[in-house]
């Protein structure tokens, strides 16, 4: 009886190990299932590259590179803020704050990763978009720079955690060495403890913006949401996923729009998929 | 050498530039929040409906939905989440489908909040149909939440000694006996960090609620897990930018219980694993 009860109870416990796989496939093939219907009335190519997005006009346009460019322009103004000042805060906690200062940094970063999305929309919303406006005299401080700035402190806990940790790994004895050669602490910082995590640090990046191009909520309430293409970085624009969560409760289930949308979802699934891949490759490298 | 000492100083003032550029905006947004939301928090907001189209009135809805939302999440994930990682950690050889199974974890912690969403949208409440629904949507979150327990509930039962599980089973005890009784217990605190930070994010996510559960306007309780529900990160939303004219403390108030409930979790969490590393004996 208790061996039939543990033979039960192993099983049981192969089936939740494969249950992420499982929930991986099932998340794909539902995206498919209902993403792939709109290829009857768009090519993909057309789906892809087209430069209107209509979705409900007559007969509708449905081209997502306005949105594509809105969710390439985002996360490239948010990497280009939150790498550097990301990769800098990891060195710092890792090689030269306190300890008990370091736990209280750590602490204050797994906090910033806490806060809601949709908190950090509102303080944007309440702070950083009025800022935005009368700084660079603009009709709306809803812009591609706003959006940019909020989700830089979304990519940051990522990039810092990941980073610090790659840092953390490299082996003592790199580090003495250097020391033993007369190099200073930045020294061995910049030409032994960098160069020796970079795969890490790589990895750390890319999380990072998976990160920021999956931001749904704080992009939607700040970038201003235009589906147009961006001439600069000053202008509303709209992302793949603010594109999702603003439209799908007006699309009709089983129209073309909703459809699309669904589309979108599966351009968003595979880049997230190259992009931890990737990422996970990076990661392993290291060891 | 009295350059290099020169650009090291220079070089550790920037990274330190750097640190408080991303922890003072931690603590400023903290701040406002607290500050300008307190006025806005007494019993009659915390216990009543919103009232005139949500610009007065309590959030009391909202909160009682989050919490279902949550605890449904947790109740099925937790188990799933659970048996999963002893899987990982106790069972899995260093083989292919080992690999295959952390690149699946790996991609399900990284697909977009939004999509999982539309998963949430083609699964439970059409194909199922379950109906935009609690049950919907905490299946939803669930699945969304289910990478963080898996993640730190193999770490915690990693970090177990193998001698542990060695000992026990020299005296006789089966493998499941000795996950069950020695493993296991070893592993509770870990394991309970990860379940609240999980309990933490789900309590937050607003873009896989949208389209499953969440109810833009509902002043009464759910009744069933078959009901649509209010849900304070959705209320946040909603009446910051959907509602025009709302009082704004009202808006601070909301996303002053919001934060409160999250980062408390949190803390909970971090507080949880110091002690544990603290006392931890091996």
């Amino acid at each position: 009886m208790r061996k039939f009860k543990e033979f039960i109870i192993e099983k049981l416990i192969l089936i939740c190990g494969l249950a992420s796989i499982f929930f991986v496939i099932l998340i794909f093939l539902f995206l498919t299932k209902e993403g792939l219907a709109v290829f009857k009335s768009v090519t993909p190519a057309n789906f892809i590259l087209g430069k209107s997005w209509y979705p409900i006009s007559e007969p509708a346009q449905l081209g997502i590179l306005p949105l594509i460019l809105g969710s390439l322009m985002v996360t490239l103004g948010a990497a280009i803020i939150s790498i550097p000042i990301g990769v800098a805060c990891a060195v710092y906690i890792a090689e030269i704050a306190p300890l008990k200062i370091k736990e209280i940094l750590k602490a204050g970063i797994e906090l910033l990763a806490a806060i809601p999305s949709v908190v950090l929309g509102f303080i944007g919303m309440v702070t950083l978009v009025p800022w935005v406006k009368s700084t660079f005299h603009l009709p709306t401080g809803l812009t591609a720079l706003s959006g940019s700035i909020i989700l830089a402190f979304m990519a940051m806990p990522t990039i810092v955690s990941v980073a610090e940790d790659a840092l953390y790994s490299v082996p003592k004895s790199y580090k003495e060495g250097a020391f033993a050669l007369g190099a200073t602490h930045w020294q061995t910082i910049y030409r032994v403890l960098l160069p020796a995590a970079s795969s890490g640090i790589v990895a750390a990046v890319m999380l990072g913006i998976g990160r920021v191009i999956g931001e749904t909520m704080a992009v939607m309430m700040i970038t201003g949401n235009a589906a147009v293409i961006p001439q600069s970085i000053l202008v509303p624009v709209r992302t793949l996923t603010a594109t999702i969560a603003a439209e799908m409760g007006e699309a009709v289930v089983g129209s073309e729009h909703y459809f699309a949308l669904f589309a979108i979802g599966i351009v968003l699934f595979i880049m997230s998929f190259i992009i931890n891949v990737t990422a996970d490759l990076f990661l392993h490298k290291r060891r | 050498m009295r350059n290099t000492q020169r650009s090291q100083k220079i070089a550790f003032f920037f990274l330190f530039l750097a640190t408080l550029l991303i922890v003072l905006p931690v603590g400023l947004i903290v701040v406002i929040i607290a500050q300008k939301g307190m006025p806005a928090i007494n019993w009659q907001f915390l216990s009543d409906i919103p009232r005139q189209g949500m610009r007065a009135g309590g959030i009391f809805p909202a909160i009682v939905g989050t919490f279902y939302l949550v605890f449904g999440a947790l109740f099925f994930a937790l188990p799933m989440g659970l048996l999963a990682a002893v899987y990982l950690s106790e069972y899995a050889k260093e083989n292919l489908l080992n690999r295959i199974i952390k690149l699946a974890i790996i991609n399900l912690s990284g697909v977009p909040s939004v999509v999982y969403g539309l998963f949430g949208l083609a699964l439970f409440v059409v194909f199922l149909k379950f109906g935009a629904s609690i049950l919907s949507g905490s299946l939803t979150l669930g699945i969304m939440i289910l990478p963080i327990i898996i993640t730190t509930s193999r770490e915690a039962l990693e970090s177990v000694p193998q001698s542990f599980r060695e000992v026990s089973l020299s005296l006789g005890a089966s493998k499941w006996q000795t996950i069950r009784h020695i493993v296991l217990p070893n592993a509770i605190p870990g394991i309970l960090t990860g379940t609240i930070l999980g309990l933490g994010r789900a309590a937050g996510e607003t873009a896989p609620i949208l389209f499953t559960v969440a109810a833009f306007y509902l002043p009464r309780l759910p009744k069933s897990i078959f009901d649509q529900a209010m849900a304070l990160p959705y209320h946040l939303y909603v009446i910051s930018t959907q509602v025009p004219n709302v009082d704004e403390k009202v808006r601070y108030g909301t996303a002053l219980v919001l934060l409160f409930l999250v980062l408390v979790m949190n803390l909970v969490a971090i507080i949880i694993r110091y002690n544990f590393r603290k006392k931890k004996k091996w």
